[in-house]
C-alpha cells in the first residue's frame, strides 16, 4: 500500500519513538511520587537522575519520531524513492544504541563519574537542563542528524520540490544548526544561560514549529483531500508568523539572568504575539477538516491533528502567554506555572504532532490499507481522550500549585521558605501523580491499540 | 484565506519576516554582549569560581534546582543562596558537607557528594559570584 517501498524505513523510528515514550512517562511517574515521597528510591535514582532519564528520553523519541516522518513524507512529496534506505536504517541503529547507552550511563553510575569516563574535562558541555548528555553523545547527535538531513536533503533537491518538503529540510537544518550552540559553555554562566536558549527556545519556538506545520500541513492534505496551493499558502504565512515573533521571543528568557533592561520589553512584546501562529494553526486545521473533499477512513488520524492543532495553541499560546509579560514572570519564573506550561506546550505541539503522523502512517506501513481496523481506531480514539485530558488535568494541577507556590513564597511580607511552601502544596503533587496514573493507562491504551485482533478494515 | 492573497505573496513575507527577525536578533546579541561585562562583572570569575562552575555541571546541580530561575523546581533557587545564608560562604559548604548519604526519611534529600576541601570552596565562591549578578532585582524575596 505504499506509494514508495523506501518509506517503509519510517517503521522502525516510529516504533522506538513509542517505546521510548513509554519509558519517559514511567520516569516521570517515579518524580513524581519522589515530590511528595522525597525518599522514594534515593539514593539509588536520585530526583535528578530521574529527571534528565524523563526530558532526555522525551528529546530522543521525538527526534525519533520526526525522522520516521520525514522519511515517510519525503518520498511521497518528492515523488521519488529515498535517496538511501540503507544509511536511514543505519543510523536508525546508530543512534538507538548511542541512545540506550546514553540513559544505561545516567543510571548505572554517579552523574560526576560519567562525566569524568566520558573525557567532559576535554570539551565540558555536561550538567545543563535538557543537555546534560555527554559530550561524545551530543557530537554523535550531530553525526546521526548530518546523515539524516543528507539523506533527506538528497532526496528532496533531485525530486518534485513542494513547499511541505523545502519548510520540513529548512526545520530540520535549523534544527542541526541551532544544536550546535550547545558545544558552547563558556564560564560565565550569563552567557553560558544567553546561548543555552538558542538550542532550547529557538527549538521549541522557531525551527521545531516549521517541521511541525510541515507535517501538520502533510497530513491535512493526505485526509481533506483540500488542493495543495491553499494549504500551502497558510503553511507559509503560519511559519512567517512564528519567525516573525518568535525570534525576538526569544526575550522571555532574558528578563532576569543579567542580560540588560531593555529585552522586559522586547521579550514580553514579541512573545505575547507569540499565540497568533499557534492560534492560526487551529484555525487552518479546523477550517481544512470542514472544506473537506472527501471522509478519509482514518478518522483516528483527523482527530489527533485536530488535536495538536488545539492542544498546542492551549499549551504554547494560552499556558505561554499566562507568564511570558515581564511584570508576570518576575513572580511565576521558575516555578510550577513553568513545569504546566512546559508539560502542555511539548505534548500538545511535539507528542500530539508525532502521534498525529504515526497514526495516520501506520496502517500504511503495516500493509493494513489506509485505515486501521474499525475497533483499533475506537481504542486510539480512547487513548487520545485519556492521554490528553490527562496532561490537561497535570496541567491545571500544576497550574494551582505554581498559584499557591507564588503566592506563599515569592509575595507578601512573611514570604514561607521554598521547603515549607513545598509542604503547603502536596495536595496538588499527589493528584498530579494521580493524572499522571491515567496519562500512562491511556499510553498503554495507545499500545494496544496497535494490537487489536478483529481483521475486518472499515469501510473505505 | 482569499485569493488575491497569492501564495508567493505568503512565501514572501516568509522568507522577508524571517531573514529580517534573525538579523534584528543578531544586532540586538552583539549590543547585549556589549553590555554584559558591566552586569556580571566577569573581571570577578577567578579559577575559583570557574572550578565551581564546573563541579555544579559536573554534579547536575540544576537537575533539582533552579539558578536564576531556570532549571528543576524540586529544590531551593542558588542564584541568591549566598545572601540568603547570610553572606556565608562557610555556610554554603557546611550545607552540601551535612547531607546523610542515605536520605531523610520521607523527606526530600540532597545526595552526599563528597566534595574536596578545594572543590567545596569552588562551589561556594561561584554562587557568591552568581549572587552579585544584576538580574534586574530578581528575585522578589529572600526565599528566591
Ligand atoms: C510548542 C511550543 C513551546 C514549548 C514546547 C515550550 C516549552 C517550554 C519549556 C519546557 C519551558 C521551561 C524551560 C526551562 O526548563 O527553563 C518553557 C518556558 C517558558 N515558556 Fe514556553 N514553550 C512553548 C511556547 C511558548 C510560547 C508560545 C510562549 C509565550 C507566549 C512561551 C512562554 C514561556 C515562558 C515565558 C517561559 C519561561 C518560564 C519561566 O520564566 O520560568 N512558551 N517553555
Ligand atoms: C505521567 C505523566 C508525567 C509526570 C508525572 C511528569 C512529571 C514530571 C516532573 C515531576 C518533572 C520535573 C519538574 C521539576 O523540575 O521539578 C517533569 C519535567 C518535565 N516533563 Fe514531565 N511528567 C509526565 C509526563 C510528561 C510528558 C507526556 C511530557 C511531554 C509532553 C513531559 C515533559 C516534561 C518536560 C519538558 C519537563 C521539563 C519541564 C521544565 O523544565 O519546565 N512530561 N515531569
Ligand atoms: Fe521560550
Amino acid at each position: 500500500m505504499l506509494k514508495y517501498q523506501s518509506q517503509a524505513v519510517a517503521k522502525p523510528y516510529f516504533i522506538a519513538a513509542i517505546g521510548l515514550f513509554v519509558a519517559q512517562i514511567l520516569f516521570g511517574l517515579v518524580m513524581g511520587l519522589q515530590y511528595v515521597m522525597g525518599d522514594f528510591l534515593f539514593p539509588e535514582i536520585p530526583f535528578n537522575v530521574a529527571r534528565m532519564v524523563h526530558t532526555n528520553l522525551l528529546i530522543v523519541w521525538l527526534l525519533f519520531g520526526f525522522m520516521g516522518a520525514s522519511y515517510f513524507l519525503v518520498p511521497e512529496e518528492s515523488e521519488r524513492e529515498l535517496y538511501s534506505p540503507k544509511l536511514a536504517l543505519l543510523l536508525f541503529w546508530v543512534f538507538l544504541v548511542a541512545g540506550a547507552l546514553t540513559i544505561v550511563g545516567y543510571l548505572a553510575v554517579p552523574y560526576a563519574t560519567l562525566a569524568e569516563i566520558t573525557g567532559n574535562d576535554l570539551l565540558p558541555t555536561m550538567g545543563r537542563e535538557f543537555l546534560e548528555q555527554p559530550t561524545i553523545t551530543k557530537i554523535g547527535i550531530v553525526i546521526v542528524v548530518l546523515g539524516f538531513i543528507f539523506n533527506i536533503g538528497m532526496t528532496v533537491l533531485s525530486g518534485r520540490k513542494t513547499v511541505v518538503s523545502i519548510v520540513l529540510l529548512t526545520g530540520l537544518v535549523g534544527l542541526a544548526v541551532f544544536f550546535l550552540f550547545s558545544f558552547y559553555n563558556p564560564v560565565n554562566l550569563v552567557l553560558d544561560k544567553y546561548f543555552w536558549w538558542w538550542v532550547v527556545h529557538l527549538w521549541v519556538e522557531g525551527v521545531w514549529e516549521l517541521i511541525l506545520g510541515a507535517i501538520l500541513a502533510f497530513v491535512l492534505i493526505k485526509v481533506t483531500g483540500v488542493d495543495r496551493e491553499i494549504i500551502e499558502k497558510w503553511l507559509y504565512v503560519i511559519i512567517a508568523m512564528t519567525l516573525v515573533t518568535g525570534v525576538i521571543g526569544t526575550g522571555h528568557h532574558y528578563f532576569y539572568i543579567g542580560t540588560p533592561e531593555y529585552w522586559l520589553w522586547l521579550g514580553s512584546i514579541f512573545s505575547a504575539l507569540e499565540p497568533i501562529p499557534f492560534f492560526m494553526m487551529t484555525l487552518f486545521a479546523f477550517n481544512m477538516v470542514n472544506r473537506r473533499r472527501k471522509d478519509h477512513p482514518n478518522q483516528a488520524a483527523v482527530l489527533w491533528a485536530l488535536g495538536t492543532a488545539v492542544t498546542a495553541f492551549i499549551g504554547a499560546g494560552v499556558w505561554g502567554f499566562l507568564h511570558t509579560l515581564a511584570p508576570v514572570n518576575y513572580y511565576t519564573h521558575g516555578t510550577q506555572i513553568t513545569a504546566a506550561h512546559g508539560h502542555l506546550a511539548f505534548y500538545g505541539a511535539y507528542v500530539m504532532i508525532v502521534l498525529t503522523i504515526i497514526s495516520y502512517a501506520m496502517p500504511l506501513l503495516r500493509n493494513q490499507g489506509p485505515a486501521a481496523t474499525a475497533k483499533a481506531q475506537k481504542m486510539e480514539k480512547l487513548a487520545f481522550w485519556l492521554m490528553t485530558l490527562s496532561m490537561a488535568a497535570i496541567t491545571l494541577l500544576l497550574t494551582g500549585a505554581g498559584v499557591m507556590q507564588v503566592m506563599t513564597q515569592r509575595m507578601g511580607d512573611a514570604p514561607l521558605t521554598f521547603m515549607a511552601a513545598q509542604d503547603n502544596i502536596a495536595i496538588f503533587y499527589w493528584l498530579r501523580e494521580v493524572a499522571g496514573v491515567v496519562f500512562l493507562v491511556g499510553l498503554i491504551t495507545y499500545v494496544a491499540s496497535f494490537f487489536t485482533s478483529d481483521k475486518v478494515k472499515t469501510a473505505a | 484565506m482569499s485569493d488575491r492573497f497569492t501564495k508567493s505573496m505568503a512565501r514572501n513575507i516568509y522568507l522577508g519576516g524571517g531573514v529580517f527577525a534573525f538579523l534584528l536578533f543578531l544586532g540586538l546579541t552583539v549590543d547585549t554582549m556589549e553590555r554584559l561585562p558591566e552586569r556580571d562583572h566577569r573581571e570577578n570569575i577567578t579559577p575559583a569560581v570557574a572550578l565551581g562552575k564546573k563541579v555544579w555541571e559536573d554534579n547536575n546541580c540544576i537537575g533539582c534546582h533552579t539558578l536564576l530561575g531556570e532549571g528543576a523546581y524540586f529544590a531551593p533557587e542558588l542564584g541568591n543562596v549566598y545572601t540568603r545564608l547570610g553572606n556565608d560562604k562557610e555556610a554554603i559548604k557546611i550545607m552540601i558537607q551535612s547531607r546523610p548519604v542515605e536520605g531523610v526519611p520521607g523527606r526530600r534529600s540532597m545526595p552526599q557528594f563528597n566534595l574536596s576541601d578545594e572543590e567545596l570552596e569552588g562551589i561556594a565562591e561561584f554562587l557568591k559570584w552568581t549572587s552579585e549578578i544584576n538580574t534586574n532585582n530578581w528575585p522578589p524575596n529572600i526565599q528566591g
